[in-house]
């Protein structure tokens, strides 16, 4: 159902805003409406990894996130991205459980894996994570030699096999073995931020998870070393589903096949998911405006 | 207003192109005048500017260039910036197609015309329609008028299938004239190739607003 | 035509902040020097005073009536276990408690209360834990004026300080670090274990260091224990048991009862004690000082 894009005139969709506010009532929370809907959250086809459904999480009172639908395709990269305080990193923080560890954090909706509800009664979130790897915005090594950062997962969830091979097998997979293979007593702290960003990466792959969540990897690292980081991901495709958060554009378009687009709370909308689809889509011809003005540069 | 000197740049390319623009429908309109008027100075002054619609294209095409890579233009800026350098390239050739027809003037210019010039200047009001029906469309992002346009070159294609068995007829019955109807024809073949790429400009127009490359010119000829 | 060349030398305002930023510069130093100084003089004194006596037989002997033939071994031997007891107590008591508070316990008002607590008995008078130690040990649990009483006491009054000290440690341990363990999979626990605690370690020890220096220098509460003056037996590690319910002494203690004796010659011994506590002390914070290092550049 490829509608034409009609451009949705400033005024009209304030309009139509205006319209849905009232039928929702008057108690209803500032800024808790349903998305407008043009046709703009196109899940794509195959298996999914990961299926949300009226995903929403609350920190204390805030309604950070809610109302979110969609399907995570598997081996494919998709990217979250929205402006600051979008909940982009709350969201991805839901997928392994690590909003568990935020007081006050509460998780509603039904988030499956491999068609398993994480959320459901009995779920050990240590297995959830064992099973889903993240990697953080600042690269954060152990203060431990490179082997024992790797060997970390591994040693924690009592994975067999000789310790060596497991570094190095995953040393490679993150393009890091070349570099270090001759000094892997060296403290992983003793890295450049690239090199220590692939250590976390390398850390997250012994412990053979099959997605790797990233939560803006590049933010804290120089160009050269991003771009590295930008074609480890696409070569890590080819066995693991990746999920980037970013706030770079550029990085979105060159790095993911999927991307989502979020709003928060100052922008009308709690936190919610506005448009979603294949990412040249998005790029050349996004089809809700309020996607179009963030990625062109023209919010605020 | 965040990037306001993109938005200022992006206007500065449009404009630009509009300016192009019509120093093109400037050229068409007085080829045909010179043409039919016998009008050597004319001519000769629409060959000299062509240069200048040249100059036009290239200037456009280093703006556009340098928007692309300094400041990764996404979305609609980006199908705005390569609307311009198709639209551009379109204008420039129909510029070429208009000095060609001013040649042609030049050499027709000592002989009264073979005939009654009735198809001839016919074809070129609608071509001068047709220009600034896509000069208008582009300006309002008007889809549908743009559409339409694109219909209209089966009439200019039709008159060209008419002045050109005309014109046959007449080298058929004098073998004299071949040389004469020969240029004729040509002029008609320029009138032709500026309706079409005016279609061009529509299909541009198309791509900018919903995004989509088409080809919207499926000719019955 | 060559303008006249930018003035960029301090001038004004500029020259006046200067002058000032140097002047406190001086300040701080004249601040630094004198404490140096007052330490260097003391410590010039008592080695005046003490180094001839020190001799190897000064380590070994015990008190007795002649100054020249006293020696400090009960008193040292004593420090050496007293301090021992305490340390070996209250190390993993305060380290586990600091874990507890920081890692593990739910955040309401009975954690803000025990932390209150605790700050409040980092700062209690040590003598008030003298008086503690003298009615539960000593007399309650009847283990009377013996080494293992004196443990205990120090052990209680080094703990509040080591929790505080190892909290401060943990908490500068930056969540990242606990993230990226529990984002592989670990548990809470292994996330500490393996985790948390190797870098809070530098921190840790530091306090460890500075309550053990602390209860070195410990007199008031040992003298209300029952540390004796002039004991010519000394704890031996062949008969540990025995020797923890023993008599003892400590090096504060035996240094007063020297200062305080009528006899000049005694005067010379006292200075010699306090230069082996002093060496003591440097020594051990100088070896935790090291044991940092280790830990840190690991």
């Amino acid at each position: 159902m490829r509608q034409l894009i009609t451009r949705l005139k400033e005024s009209e969709l304030r309009e139509t805003e205006e319209r849905l506010r009232a039928s929702a009532g008057g108690d209803a929370l500032a800024g808790d409406l349903p998305a407008v809907d043009t046709g703009a959250i196109r899940s794509p086809d195959g298996d999914a990894l990961f299926s949300l459904r009226d995903v929403g999480v609350w920190y204390g009172a805030k309604h950070a996130v809610s109302g979110i639908t969609m399907e995570i395709p598997v081996r494919k990269v998709t990217a979250l991205i929205g402006p600051s305080g979008c909940g982009k990193s709350t969201l991805l923080r839901c997928l392994n459980r690590m909003n568990d560890l935020i007081p006050g954090a509460k998780v509603e909706g039904e988030i499956k894996y491999h068609g398993a509800n994480i959320y459901a009664k009995k779920v050990d979130p240590v297995e959830v994570r064992r099973r889903i790897g993240m990697v953080f915005q600042k690269p954060n090594p152990f203060p431990k030699s490179i082997k024992d950062n790797v060997t970390f997962g591994a040693k924690v969830n009592g994975i067999k096999g000789s310790p060596d091979s497991i570094c190095e097998r995953a040393l490679r997979q993150a393009a890091l073995w070349e570099e270090v293979k001759n000094d892997l007593n060296k403290s992983g702290l003793a890295l450049s931020g690239g090199q220590q960003q692939r250590l976390c990466i390398a850390r997250a792959l012994a412990v053979q998870p099959d997605v790797i969540l990233m939560d803006e990897p590049c933010s804290a690292l120089d160009p050269i070393a991003t771009l590295k980081i930008e074609d480890l991901i696409r070569e890590l495709t080819r066995e693991y589903t990746i999920i980037i958060v970013t706030h770079n554009m550029q990085q979105a378009a060159r790095v993911s096949d999927y991307t989502a687009f979020l709003l928060a709370q100052e922008h009308g909308v709690n936190g919610q998911l506005v448009e979603y689809g294949p990412t040249n889509e998005i790029f050349t011809n996004p089809r809700d405006k309020r996607t179009e003005d963030y990625i062109t540069g023209r919010f605020g | 207003m965040t990037r306001a000197l993109f938005e200022k740049q992006l206007n500065e390319i449009q404009e630009g192109m509009l300016v192009m623009a019509s120093m093109v429908q400037t050229a068409v309109t007085q080829s045909i005048d010179a043409l039919k008027t016998r009008d050597v100075v004319l001519a000769q002054r629409i060959i000299d500017n062509d240069v200048q619609i040249n100059q036009k294209r290239y200037e456009a095409e280093e703006k556009c260039i340098e928007l692309i890579s300094l400041q990764a233009p996404l979305a609609s800026d980006l199908r705005t910036i390569i609307s311009v350098l198709h639209i551009t390239v379109d204008l420039e050739r129909m510029g070429d197609h208009a000095e060609g027809i001013a040649k042609i003037a030049l050499m027709l210019s000592d002989e009264p015309p073979l005939k009654p010039y009735i198809d001839i200047p016919r074809m070129a009001e609608l071509a001068g329609r047709m220009l600034d029906g896509a000069l208008d469309a582009y300006r309002t992002r008007d889809t549908e008028k743009a559409r339409q346009i694109i219909d209209m070159d089966d009439e200019v294609d039709a008159l060209y299938e008419q002045v050109y068995r005309e014109l046959l007829t007449f080298m058929i019955d004098d073998p004299k004239t071949i040389q004469r109807a020969t240029y004729l024809i040509w002029v008609a073949h320029n009138l032709e190739r500026i309706a079409d790429r005016v279609t061009n400009i529509c299909e541009s127009v198309v791509y900018l607003v919903e995004g989509r490359i088409h080809d919207l010119n499926i000719s019955k000829y | 035509m060559a303008a006249e060349a930018l003035k960029l030398q301090a001038a004004g305002s500029v020259a006046r902040r200067q002058w000032v930023a140097r002047a406190s510069r001086y300040l701080f130093l004249g601040a630094t020097l004198a404490a140096l100084s007052i330490l260097a003089l003391l410590m010039f004194l008592t080695a005046k005073e003490g180094l001839g006596r020190l001799e190897l037989d000064f380590i070994t002997n015990y008190p007795s009536r002649f100054a020249d033939k006293a020696g400090i071994r009960p008193a040292l031997l004593g420090t050496i276990w007293v301090v021992g007891v305490g340390v070996v107590l209250a190390i993993p008591i305060a380290v586990g408690t600091a874990i507890w508070i920081e890692e593990f316990a739910p955040k309401n008002g009975l954690l803000a209360f025990v932390k209150l607590n605790l700050a409040n008995l980092a700062g209690v008078p040590s003598i008030i834990y003298g008086i503690l130690g003298l009615a539960v040990f000593v007399r309650f649990y009847n283990m009377g004026p013996v080494i293992l009483a004196a443990g205990f006491t120090l052990a209680l009054m080094i703990i509040p300080m080591t929790v505080i000290a190892s909290q401060e440690a943990i908490r500068q341990v930056p969540p990242s670090q606990r993230d990226g363990a529990l984002a592989l999979g670990a548990t809470r626990w292994q996330a500490v274990w393996h985790s948390v605690l190797p870098s809070a370690v530098p921190g840790i020890m530091t306090g460890i260091i500075l309550a053990v220096s602390r209860a070195v220098g410990e007199t008031a509460a040992i003298i209300m224990i029952g540390g004796f003056t002039f004991l010519q037996f000394s704890p031996s590690i062949f008969t540990p048991i025995q020797s923890l319910m023993d008599a003892f002494t400590i090096l504060p203690i035996q240094i007063y009862g020297w200062t305080i004796d009528p006899r000049e010659e005694f005067r010379q011994n006292a200075a010699a004690a306090i230069i082996v506590l002093m060496v003591g002390v440097m020594a051990l914070n100088i070896g935790a000082a090291l044991i940092r290092e280790r830990f840190r550049r690991s």
